[in-house]
C-alpha cells in the first residue's frame, strides 16, 4: 500500500510541474499587462513598476526566479493587494475555505448516505419519491440561487441567521454557506447511494446473509454497504471540484474572506500572481484527493489489485 | 430502428413527470419570446417613477422593477432568451466539437484514440470554472471567450458518447463497403460514420443544454460571463442578491425563473435518459 | 413423532404488471427428524420457490399462501425478527452459486464467526476458534489460514464446504440445500455428496436436497418428492423409486441417467417437447403433452396425488391424499390416471 502511494505521488508531481509551466507561460504570453487597467502611467514609472516586480527581465529568467521563490513556499506579490504577498493572501483564506469545504463534504457524505440507504429499504414508497425528488431539485438549481434564496428565508424573513458576513469561530455565519455548498453533492450521493444500494441488496450474497438469520443493521452495514459504496468512492474527486467551484460562488455571496473570493477578484482585476497561485493551490488540491481516492478504492474493495 | 424510438417515446409518455417538466420548458420558451408582446415595457427603458417597485399586477409593472427603474418582467424575459441562446448555440458547438472528435478517435482506433482518450480523462477531472477565470486573467472579458468556454463545457461528454457509437458501428458492412470502394479516411468518418451516430448523439445534446445554462449563469453571475447592460439570467441574480434585504423579488423574480428552467430541464432529461436506457428499472 | 418442517397447501405466485404466474400449486410435503428428503424436478419446476418461501426469501413481487409450519409454530408471511430466531440456527440454507453466495469483501473467519455471534451469544474470539472446527470438520485442508483469506481465494468446491459449514455451525435440525453440486465439477460433485453424508452422520439433522439430478441424490436420499410444473406427481421412498416408478415423468426421468451397463452405443433417450411455461393456465395433467401414455381424460381432468397401493388401483375417486400432510414415511402417492404399473 505504502509503495503504491509514493509511487502515485511521484508521479502526480510532473503534473503538477506541467500545470504550473503551461500557466506561468500562458500568462506572461497574453496580451497587455497587470497594469493596463490603472490609468496612463508615465514611462518611467511604468519602468519601475516592471523592474519592480521583475517584469523586465527575459522571461526564462522570470520563470526560473518563480520556480524558485514557489520551492519557498513563495507564490509572489499580488499585484493587485498592493501591500500584500500572494502567500500571505493564501495564508489568510485557505484555512477558511478548508474550514467550509470540509465540513460541507463530511455533510454531504454524513447525510446523503443514509438517506440514499433509507430510500433504497423503503424503494417505491412515499419517502423514496419525496427525498429523491428532493435530491433533483439540490441538483439541477444552481449555489448561486440556492444561497440567496436561503438568506432571504432564514436572514431576511425569519431572522434565524446572519445573511452575510463573517467572524472567526461563529457558527452561524457558517450555516447557510455550508448547507448550499453541500446540497448539490449531498444530492448525488444520495442519488448513487440508493441507486447502487437497490442493486446490492438482490445480490446472492444478501440473500445469504439474510438467510443466515442476520439482523437487517447488520446484513445492510457489514454486507451491502461496502460494495454499494464503491461508485460513491468514484464521485468523490468530482464531489470536491464540486465544492471547489461552489466555494467561489458562497464566498462571494457570503463575503467570507477565503481563497475562492480571492480567486474571483484576481480574474476580475487580472492579478497574475494570484490566480497563479491559486491554480496551483486548486490543482495540487485535486491531485491529492484522486490519490486519496484510489486508497479508498483499494481498501474498499480486496479485489482490487494495487499493482497494475 | 425505429421500433426502438417508438418504444422510447411509449415509454417517455408514461413518465408523468418528465411530460410536466416538458410541458413546462416550453411554457417557458414560449413566454421568453412571445412574452414581450404582451409586456407594454422595454427591457432597457428606464422608469423614474417606479424605481424598485414591488409586483403588483394591477400596475404597469407585473414583475416590479429594478433599482434604475427597469421592467423586471422584462428583463428576466430577455434574461431568459439570452440564457437559451445561449444554451442552444454553444450546445451545437460542443456538439460540432464533440462529434468531430469522437468520430476520429472511434474511427481510426489505436494509439491516436488512446492519446485522445486520455486528453479528454485529464480535462475530464479539472474543474472548468478554474479553466474559464484563468483565460479571462489570460485574454480579458469578451463574449466570444464566453462561447467558448461555455462550449467547452459539453463536449467532453459528447465526445465519449460519439467514440463509443463510433466503435459499434466501425464494423458493419457499408463501412468496409466504403474502405473498399478506395474512400479515403476523412470522407468516410463525415459521409458514413457521422450521419449513422447521431441519433443517439442528438438526444444526450439535449442533456448538455442545462448544463450549459446553469455555466453559462454561472459566469454571469461572478461577473465574467455577459456584461451590462446585456441581461442574463446570471446578471440578473447577482443584481437580485445585492437588493436582497430592501427589493426581494429582484432576486426572486429571475432566480424563480432559473431554477424553474433548470428543475424542468434536468427532470425531463432524466425522462429522456431513462426512455432510452433499456435496461433501466 | 412430529415432523419437523411441514408444508400445507402451499402456493406461490408472482404477480407481473400484467400478470401472475403461479411458480408452486397447492404442495404439501413434511419432513421428519433426521431424515433425508430430496425434491426433484427440471427448472421451473418449482421446487426451489417452496422453500424460499419457508424461509421468508421471496422475492418482493412473490405471494405465498397455505401454511408452513416448523416445529409446529406457522412460519410462513412471519416478521424478519420472528424468522431470524430461526433462520441460520435452526433453520439454514446452503445455496447452489458458492461464487457469489459468499460476501465478497470480508473474510471467511468473519462470515462464519458471525452466525455464532448473532446466534449463540458467544465473543468473536470464541466463535472462530468455533468456526475453525467446523472447517476442519468439513475437511477444509489448513484451516487457519483459510479463515483469513477472501471467498475469491478459494476454489468453488473449496467455497461450498465452507457454505455447508456455516450451515451446521448452530446444529441445526433442518437443512436445506439447494442444488449444492451444480456448479461444480464432476470429480468436486462427488465429493460434496459425500460431505453431506458424512455431516448427517455427524450432527444428525435432517436434510432437504434439491436437485434437478436423480442420480445425485440417489445415494443420499431417504425419500424423493417428484415435482412438474409447480406440483409434486410423485412421491416414494428411494428405492422403490428407481426401482419401481409410477409416473410417467419419472419414468423418463430415469432412463435420461447414463449408466455403465447397457449398450455403449445406444442414444441416450430424451424426453420431447418443453415442460409448461408457468402462466399457462393447465386444464388436465401438465405432463399430458409430452407423455406417450396420455389419453383424452389426461388433457381434461387433472390427476389428483393419491396413495398408489397395487397394481390394479385405478380409482378416480378419492380424495387428494396428503393436503394435510402427516405423511410417514413408506406412503407411496402418485399424480397420474394411467400409473406405470410395476
Amino acid at each position: 500500500m505504502l509503495r503504491y502511494f509514493l509511487t502515485r505521488l511521484a508521479g502526480a508531481i510532473p503534473t503538477l510541474f506541467i500545470i504550473v509551466t503551461i500557466a506561468f507561460f500562458l500568462i506572461r504570453a497574453a496580451p497587455g499587462g497587470p497594469f493596463d487597467q490603472e490609468q496612463t502611467l508615465p514611462p518611467e514609472i511604468m519602468a519601475n513598476l516592471q523592474s519592480a516586480y521583475g517584469l523586465d527581465q527575459p522571461i526564462w529568467a522570470q520563470y526560473g526566479r518563480y520556480l524558485g521563490a514557489l520551492a519557498h513556499g513563495d507564490f509572489g506579490p499580488s499585484f493587485k493587494y498592493k501591500d500584500f504577498s500572494v502567500t500571505e493572501l493564501i495564508g489568510q483564506g485557505f484555512p477558511v475555505t478548508l474550514e467550509i469545504g470540509s465540513i460541507a463534504m463530511a455533510l454531504a457524505l454524513i447525510l446523503g448516505i443514509p438517506i440514499g440507504t433509507f430510500a433504497a429499504l423503503h424503494h417505491n414508497s412515499a419517502t423514496d419519491y419525496a427525498t429523491m425528488s428532493l435530491a433533483v431539485v439540490g441538483i439541477a438549481i444552481p449555489t448561486f440561487v440556492v444561497l440567496p434564496f436561503l438568506g432571504l428565508l432564514f436572514g431576511i424573513y425569519l431572522h434565524w441567521l446572519p445573511v452575510a458576513g463573517w467572524e472567526p469561530g461563529s457558527i452561524r455565519h457558517l450555516v447557510l454557506p455550508v448547507a448550499a455548498l453541500a446540497l448539490p453533492p449531498l444530492s448525488v450521493i444520495a442519488r448513487l447511494t440508493r441507486a447502487n444500494m437497490l442493486e446490492v441488496l438482490r445480490s446472492h450474497f444478501i440473500r445469504t446473509a439474510v438467510a443466515k438469520g442476520l439482523p437487517l443493521h447488520t446484513v445492510i452495514l457489514r454486507h451491502a454497504m461496502r460494495p454499494a459504496l464503491l461508485p460513491v468512492a468514484s464521485y468523490l474527486a468530482p464531489a470536491v471540484a464540486s465544492i471547489m467551484t461552489g466555494s467561489l460562488v458562497v464566498e462571494s455571496i457570503a463575503g467570507l474572506p477565503g481563497i475562492g473570493r480571492y480567486m474571483v477578484q484576481g480574474a476580475l482585476n487580472r492579478d497574475y500572481t494570484l490566480v497563479l497561485g491559486m491554480v496551483i493551490i486548486y490543482s495540487t488540491l485535486l491531485i491529492l484527493m484522486g490519490l486519496a481516492v484510489d486508497l479508498l478504492y483499494a481498501w474498499l474493495d480486496p479485489r482490487v489489485k494495487l499493482e497494475r | 430502428m425505429s421500433g426502438l424510438l417508438d418504444d422510447a417515446v411509449r415509454r417517455l409518455r408514461s413518465n408523468p413527470g418528465a411530460m410536466w417538466a416538458m410541458f413546462v420548458v416550453a411554457g417557458l420558451v414560449a413566454l421568453a419570446l412571445f412574452g414581450p408582446w404582451f409586456n407594454p415595457n422595454g427591457s432597457e427603458t428606464l422608469d423614474w417613477l417606479h424605481v424598485a417597485s414591488r409586483p403588483a399586477l394591477q400596475s404597469a409593472h407585473w414583475f416590479g422593477t429594478d433599482r434604475l427603474g427597469r421592467d423586471l418582467f422584462a428583463r428576466t424575459l430577455e434574461g431568459t432568451r439570452v440564457s437559451l441562446a445561449v444554451g442552444v448555440v454553444a450546445s451545437a458547438v460542443s456538439l460540432a466539437v464533440g462529434i468531430g472528435y469522437g468520430a476520429v478517435a472511434g474511427y481510426v482506433g489505436g494509439r491516436t484514440d488512446h492519446v485522445m482518450m486520455r486528453v479528454i480523462e485529464i480535462l475530464s477531472g479539472l474543474p472548468l470554472i478554474f479553466f474559464v477565470i484563468f483565460l479571462t486573467v489570460v485574454f480579458g472579458r469578451s463574449e466570444y471567450l464566453l462561447f467558448l468556454a461555455i462550449g467547452a463545457v459539453g463536449w467532453l461528454t459528447m465526445a465519449r458518447i460519439v467514440r463509443g457509437q463510433t466503435l459499434s458501428i466501425r464494423r458493419r458492412e457499408f463501412i468496409e463497403a466504403a474502405v473498399a470502394s478506395g474512400a479515403g479516411t476523412a470522407r468516410i468518418i463525415v459521409k458514413h460514420v457521422i450521419p449513422n451516430v447521431i441519433g443517439p448523439v442528438v438526444v444526450y445534446a439535449t442533456l448538455t443544454v442545462p448544463q450549459i445554462i446553469m455555466f453559462e449563469s454561472f459566469l454571469s453571475f461572478l461577473g465574467l460571463g455577459i456584461q451590462e447592460p446585456h441581461a442574463s439570467l446570471g446578471t440578473l441574480i447577482a443584481e437580485g442578491a445585492g437588493e436582497m434585504e430592501a427589493a426581494p423579488w429582484i432576486l426572486l423574480v429571475p432566480g424563480g425563473f432559473l431554477a424553474v428552467l433548470l428543475l424542468a430541464l434536468n427532470i425531463f432529461g432524466d425522462g429522456l435518459r431513462d426512455a432510452l436506457d433499456v435496461k433501466e428499472r | 413423532m412430529a415432523p419437523i418442517l411441514s408444508i400445507d397447501d402451499l402456493t406461490v405466485s408472482f404477480s407481473q404488471p400484467d400478470r401472475s404466474i403461479s411458480a408452486v400449486r397447492q404442495v404439501s410435503l413434511a419432513v421428519a427428524a433426521r431424515e433425508c428428503v430430496a425434491v426433484v424436478g427440471e427448472s421451473g419446476s418449482g421446487k426451489t420457490q417452496i422453500f424460499m418461501a419457508a424461509m421468508g426469501l421471496l422475492e418482493g413481487n412473490a405471494t405465498a399462501q397455505g401454511s408452513v409450519r416448523f416445529e409446529g409454530s406457522e412460519i410462513l408471511g412471519a416478521q424478519a425478527p420472528q424468522l431470524n430466531r430461526i433462520r441460520g440456527s435452526k433453520l439454514t440454507m446452503v445455496f447452489q452459486d458458492p461464487m457469489t453466495s459468499l460476501t465478497p469483501h470480508l473474510k471467511i473467519g468473519i462470515q462464519l464467526a458471525e452466525v455464532l455471534v448473532c446466534h449463540t451469544g458467544r465473543s468473536w474470539s470464541e466463535a472462530r476458534i468455533a468456526a475453525r472446527r467446523m472447517l476442519e470438520r468439513v475437511r477444509v485442508p489448513d484451516p487457519a489460514r483459510r479463515l483469513n483469506q477472501y471467498p475469491h481465494e478459494l476454489s468453488g468446491g473449496l467455497r461450498q464446504r465452507v457454505t455447508i459449514g456455516m450451515s451446521l455451525l448452530c446444529e441445526p435440525l433442518l437443512v436445506i440445500a439447494d442444488e449444492p453440486t451444480t456448479a461444480l465439477d464432476v470429480t468436486v460433485q462427488a465429493q460434496i455428496i459425500d460431505l453431506l453424508r458424512a455431516m448427517r452422520e455427524e450432527v444428525g439433522m435432517a436434510l432437504v436436497l434439491i436437485s434437478h439430478d436423480l442420480g445425485v441424490v440417489a445415494g443420499l436420499a431417504d425419500r424423493i418428492l417428484v415435482m412438474y410444473a409447480g406440483r409434486i406427481v410423485e412421491s416414494a421412498d428411494s428405492a422403490e423409486l428407481f426401482r419401481d416408478p409410477r409416473h410417467p415423468y419419472t419414468g423418463a426421468l430415469l432412463k435420461c441417467i447414463p449408466t455403465l451397463s447397457g449398450p455403449s452405443l445406444a442414444r441416450l433417450p430424451t424426453l420431447p417437447g418443453q415442460p409448461p411455461q408457468p402462466e399457462d393456465s393447465l386444464d388436465g395433467c401438465a405432463f399430458a403433452p409430452r407423455c406417450p401414455r396420455a389419453a383424452e381424460r389426461c388433457r381434461t381432468e387433472r390427476p389428483l396425488l393419491r396413495e398408489a397401493g397395487n397394481a390394479g388401483d385405478r380409482g378416480s375417486n378419492g380424495i387428494e391424499s396428503g393436503s394435510s400432510a402427516i405423511e410417514n414415511g413408506g406412503a407411496r402417492r402418485v399424480a397420474c390416471h394411467f400409473p406405470l404399473s410395476p
